[in-house]
């Protein structure tokens, strides 16, 4: 086992880390102890430092590998997470082999972990032992190199994924962007104003739908889905599932002689939240982008009750040929993409879950979508605001904040947006009735640029405020002199009483969620969810753009709530990046990876099925299993699964791992049972 | 729970977070009282809420600082009809209910509470049972009106009757057999509960 | 089916028509009961009001004496809601904090018992009716529907919340005596407080309180075109029958809605008299309610056309389940 010579020369790097580390571990002991007990294991020096990822801390190790002739690299310090790059950088430029570097976590391992400073100290000299003797087996590697197609993969229509898309193509690049409605625009396009500027919502955000769907290098596939991803970082091949529209995209017009002739009506759960209408054929909304229309199966007639029926579209359409195709059939595209941004945005907490609320018992509870549709000019009232009867006007409002948010009966976590959604309700529902509108509410979340103005603003509008969250929505009179009326019943905490408002009127702040199918479609991209199901980025402070698997990034509320702002920055940041990726033209990936020892291996497969990153694959002609290094992310199980131990794990071979066990369990300093 | 001696009529001084870690330690299982956000759905939910001094809500935020006195004389917990709205409906599943049940046992050791007649009713009833082994609503009803509503007796006689006449009540108690263990059993768990 | 029952003080008693009905609809509904014996009372609200350990140990007396019984069954089940949660949250509570575990079970040795939580199942009757009997079982047995009836079903608290062991799908809308009542052939009303508080103990300690429970739940039983009120709970049901009468002193009304209990309305359904179902012992008298049953179904209600939505007809509603 301790099969090396002490030709090595290897340098040893404990820091203090300020007092994360010398606050708990006797950095000097375990500097010594490196320099005297490990001195026959090759380590020539030993020195510590308060910060050795600063400048004069990468500075030691630099002057030591050029003055000393070191060989190896040991530094002791904080999580490989956060500063292994920091030192493989800095021996990389002395001109020492970065992979010869090795990290000891002693700050989460053991300052982090334990408050017993002498077992602490103990614990550290073990684990800079460990790293001693797995460096001493390290060998040199190089980073693998793969090129990077240019064209970019986009997912999700909505403002994020626009910005995204607009940025990479403006830079000359191609960009597919795929979209499961049959129009861009996404949640942005159902939405009146806009907080806090009372920006319409349209008129900033279609320049930007018709631009995508103007711009040479943007190719737009909606009503479709993507159905399949393949490949690696710089080589992904996706497959994406175009649904027929039944409307041929070359000849239409978009002139909507159609949708006008078109007998069914349906209620339009998507883009009218189930508030309003819309025809069996047709586009979500009248700027929509393409502005071709699809035809929903599903109510159209002529595929309900039979071929011959209806027809009515087509009888009508103007174009020639005729735009209208009932037996267009489902397409299937393949792709390939060096990079893809996921922007698939939110779907709303379903209000149904809350029985108090009476949210589809009671006519007047409304959704705050409901609304947002009904604000809407393009919206079913004509932006009017009015009761479930489409007719009248309420005269008092209720405005419930945090419907299925902070709640953990529900969702734990805050909706971030939704107080300045309803603030801004609360605003357009005052200005158009001059209704009395009471906003109940827990705490006002109002953090951002303008947004507590807004809510001052909204204050000297005369709008009241409760602090209280609604316990019930009730039609029930307590007495003769409640008959008739809608009740919010609410403590209001800062008066310290129970309260029944009677209002005509009720509309839930209800939170955003994950997509229903957000795990899903995680795994196509191969992405993971959080426990409460957004997409997980790569760090949750620096890096809220990246995966953990490289080539795959988020933008917008798929990886968690935001506002339109962040939105759109997300959406860019992750264009940046592409884009970087893209001029790069090639990555240097880390050769940290699973390698097949195709003599050793009996072809027994049980590999095949482990890899978390499909990596793994078969070659029935040679009958031995193979690995893409590329998608390889080095994690070890196909290493540790096959029986025949066919399969090393470069940067973690057996020797390396069973050495460093051997030297957090000091065997190493053991001289009878030492070099084998 | 141990046993605090009566406190002065002054407000006492806010014992941070003891008084707190009383109560939660009282009460079965996780309550979770230290997670109140002081959001008010209890306090908006409960039937008795109009009539509480405190709504549970502010009685939460008073035993967060410790105001023992206060809480303990307050009628809000013998309004409370367990009906677990507030339970089922916390945003933060703190198990109301319970701790109203403790707060209860509280002030009846304390002495502290205001109003007898909640506190009455209840021994009343716990008197029949540790007597009978089963409750005996005529006797419950008759010596808590007598002592508390003695006026209202004569407007309570037609119920009184009309129960009677339809043989759904005892004009006696009914002892069980086990009175022997069950009082052997209740003696030791309060012994019990007065060295925890 | 065989089960350990629980009968509780009520029922012996002031709900003895509860009792009465559930022994007369048993055997046709295949329930074989054993009740505890020499059980005790459970405390209801009371006995936890004053002292908490001791209060256990009162339940955990009923519920080492039915483990030590249980032959052939885990299942312990009790009619009213109050007797039920008692059992329920003792059990739970003994099986999650292990503390509370201990020393219940040092004041039960006392008495030479112990209990091992987690050993009984605890039901509630309605629970066990709708889940383990079932609708259909039910519906088989009916020889006389309830034709023309309409009830107001009301669940009351404690049989929905807190939900120990979760046997509810909805604790504020749930809809399990519903089915029950509609297999019986009745016609149920939409009763939105079918799970608001009835005021429990205040009708003693502040009736003011209390009346404007019960006022709320007769009214909006009249209101939605009850002819009765059916309940699960023995205090529920004196709530609003008996004291229906001091709250319409109290205010000066004079509401007259029934309130019967679900086991009265299946045995009348399986073709039982009212006599043998402890009906007449009501404060409000149920036989003119009753009076209203037909022979017939009523004529069923004509499906709307579905045509083009109109502008008159407002916006659309949200879909529900």
């Amino acid at each position: 086992m301790f099969d090396k010579s002490e030709e090595e020369r290897i340098g040893v790097y404990v820091c203090h880390c300020g007092t994360n580390i010398a606050g708990v571990v006797d950095v000097g002991s375990v500097t010594r102890f490196a320099a005297d007990d490990l001195k026959g294991r090759g380590v020539v020096l030993s020195r510590e430092y308060t910060f050795m990822c600063s400048t004069t801390g990468q500075d030691l190790i630099q002057k030591d590998i050029l003055e000393q002739g070191l060989t190896r690299v040991v530094v002791a310090a904080c999580s490989p997470h956060l500063h292994e790059g920091t030192f493989r950088t800095a021996c990389d430029r002395a001109g020492l082999n970065p992979y010869l570097c090795e990290l000891a976590s002693i700050r989460e391992h053991v300052a982090w972990v334990h408050t017993d400073h002498a077992a602490a100290t103990a614990k550290a000299k073990a684990v800079v032992s460990g790293a001693v003797e797995r460096v001493r087996h390290n060998v040199p590697l190089e980073a693998i190199h793969v090129p990077v197609d240019a064209t970019t993969l986009v997912v999700g229509g909505g403002i994020a994924g626009i910005q995204a898309a607009l940025e990479i193509a403006d830079a000359g690049h191609e960009v597919h962007l795929v979209e499961r409605e049959p129009s861009l625009g996404g949640h942005m396009a159902q939405l009146d104003k806009t907080f806090p500027t009372l920006d319409c919502a349209a008129c900033i955000l279609t320049p930007k739908m018709a631009a995508a769907g103007a711009h040479p290098h943007l190719h737009l596939h909606t009503w479709s889905e993507v159905e399949k991803v393949e490949g690696y970082v710089g080589n992904f091949t996706v497959t994406i599932h175009k649904r027929p529209r039944y409307v041929l995209e070359d000849v239409c017009t978009g002139c909507g002689i159609c949708i006008e002739k078109c007998p069914i009506v349906v209620v339009d759960e998507v883009h009218e939240a189930g508030v309003g209408f819309r025809k069996s054929i047709y586009t979500p909304f009248t700027q929509a982008v393409p502005n071709i229309p699809v035809i929903d199966t599903e109510t159209c007639t002529y595929y309900v009750k039979g071929k011959g029926s209806c027809r009515a579209c087509e009888k009508f359409c103007p174009t020639e040929p005729n735009s209208i195709d009932f037996n267009q059939t489902e397409q299937r595209i393949t792709l390939r993409v060096g990079n893809i941004v996921l922007a698939t945005g939110y779907d709303m907490f379903d209000a149904r879950r809350i029985p108090q609320y009476g949210y589809g018992r009671l006519p007047n509870v409304f959704t705050s979508l409901e609304l947002e549709r009904m604000c809407n000019a393009g919206g079913p009232t004509g932006g009017r605001v009015t009761l479930r009867d489409g007719k009248t006007a309420p005269r008092t409002v209720g405005i419930i904040h945090c419907v299925g948010s902070r709640d953990r009966n529900y969702n734990n976590y805050c909706s971030a947006i939704c107080c300045m959604q309803s603030l801004k309700l609360a605003h357009l529902m005052r200005e158009r009735t001059g209704a009395e509108i009471y906003n109940c509410y827990i705490d006002l979340r109002t953090a951002f640029k303008d947004y507590d103005e807004f809510y001052q603003r909204v204050l000297d509008e005369g709008v009241h405020f409760i602090r209280g969250k609604v316990a019930e929505v009730s039609d029930v009179p307590r007495g003769p002199d409640e008959e008739g009326k809608l009740f919010i019943q609410v403590e209001d905490t800062l008066i310290g009483m129970q309260r029944r408002v009677a209002v005509d009127m009720v509309v839930l702040s209800a939170g955003l969620q994950p997509r229903h199918d957000a795990k899903e479609v995680g795994q196509t991209f191969g992405i993971a969810c959080s426990s409460n199901g957004w997409f997980i980025e790569k760090h949750a402070k620096l890096d809220p753009i990246s995966t953990m698997t490289e080539g795959v990034f988020v933008a917008g509320c798929a990886q968690g709530p935001k506002d339109i702002p962040a939105s759109v920055s997300q959406g860019a940041a992750a264009a940046a990046r592409v884009l970087m990726r893209i001029r790069q033209g090639e990555l240097a990936l880390e050769p940290v990876r699973a390698s097949v020892l195709a003599e050793r291996c009996s072809g027994c497969r049980l590999c095949n099925g482990l890899c978390p990153f499909n990596a793994i694959s078969f070659d029935p002609a040679r009958g031995v299993t193979e690995i893409n290094s590329a998608l390889c992310q080095g994690c070890g199980t196909c290493v540790a699964a096959c029986p025949a131990g066919a399969i090393q794990g470069s940067a973690f071979s057996n020797e390396q791992v069973l050495a460093q066990i051997e030297g957090l369990l000091l065997k190493n300093l053991e001289p009878e049972e030492a070099l084998a | 729970m141990s046993v605090a001696p009566p406190v002065s009529a002054a407000d006492s001084v806010p014992a941070g977070a003891t008084f707190l870690q009383e109560v939660m330690a009282a009460t079965p299982g996780k309550s979770r009282l230290n997670m109140c956000i002081q959001c008010g759905t209890c306090g908006g939910s409960c039937p008795s809420g109009p009539e509480m001094e405190h709504t549970p809500r502010r009685l939460f935020a008073m035993i967060k600082e410790g105001l023992r006195d206060q809480v303990l004389r307050s009628n809000a917990p013998w309004l409370c009809v367990s009906c677990y709205f507030c339970t089922v409906r916390c945003p933060q599943q703190i198990h109301i209910t319970d701790v109203m049940y403790t707060l209860k046992g509280m002030a009846i050791n304390a002495k502290l509470y205001r109003d007898h007649s909640p506190p009455d009713f209840s021994k009343t009833f716990v008197d029949y049972v540790e007597h009978y082994g089963r409750s005996f609503e005529l006797g419950l009803a008759t010596r808590f009106n007598l002592r508390h509503h003695p006026l209202s007796l004569p407007n309570m006689a037609p119920m009184g009757l009309g129960m009677l006449k339809r043989g759904r009540m005892d004009l006696v108690p009914h002892r069980i057999d086990g009175m022997a263990q069950l009082t052997r059993i209740l003696e030791r768990a309060k012994a019990l509960e007065a060295t925890s | 089916m065989k089960m350990l029952f629980y009968p509780g003080c009520s029922m012996q008693r002031t709900a003895r028509p509860y009792l009465d009905s559930l022994l007369a609809i048993r055997e046709a509904i295949g329930l074989e009961l054993e009740d505890v014996s020499d059980w005790n009372c459970c405390g209801a609200t009371e006995y936890m009001s004053v002292h908490r350990i001791a209060a256990h140990a009162l339940v955990g007396r009923n519920l080492a004496l039915a483990s030590r019984q249980a032959e052939g069954t885990d299942t312990l089940t009790a009619g009213c809601s109050a007797c039920y949660l008692n059992l329920a949250k003792t059990d739970q509570q003994m099986r999650e904090d292990p503390r509370l575990r201990t020393t219940v079970n040092e004041a039960l040795a006392a008495g030479g018992l112990s209990y091992e939580p987690g050993s009984l199942k605890v039901r509630h009757l309605l629970d066990v009716v709708c889940n383990d009997v079932g609708y259909e079982a039910v519906k088989a047995q009916v020889v006389r529907p309830l034709y023309g009836l309409k009830l107001a079903p009301y669940y009351g608290c404690q049989v929905v919340r807190p939900d120990p062991d979760s046997r509810w799908d909805d604790r504020e809308q749930p809809v399990a005596m519903d089915r029950l009542l509609r297999a019986l052939g009745a016609e149920v009303v939409d009763y939105t407080l079918k799970t608001q508080c009835c005021g429990g103990h205040m009708t003693v300690i502040g009736p003011e309180i209390a009346y404007g429970l019960i006022r709320r739940l007769v009214h909006g039983a009249a209101a939605a075109g009850a002819d009765a009120i059916v309940t699960l709970c023995p205090m529920c049901q004196l709530n609003l029958d008996a004291y229906q009468v001091e709250m319409n002193k109290f205010f000066k009304t004079d509401y007259a809605v029934p309130v019967l209990y679900f086991t009265q309305l299946m045995g009348l359904a399986f073709g039982r008299s009212p006599a043998e179902l402890g009906i007449g012992k009501e404060f409000i008298a149920a036989a003119p309610a009753l009076a209203r049953i037909q022979d017939e179904p009523p004529p069923a209600v004509e499906a709307k056309k579905k045509r083009r939505p109109r502008a008159e007809d407002g916006l659309p509603m949200p879909r529900m389940g």
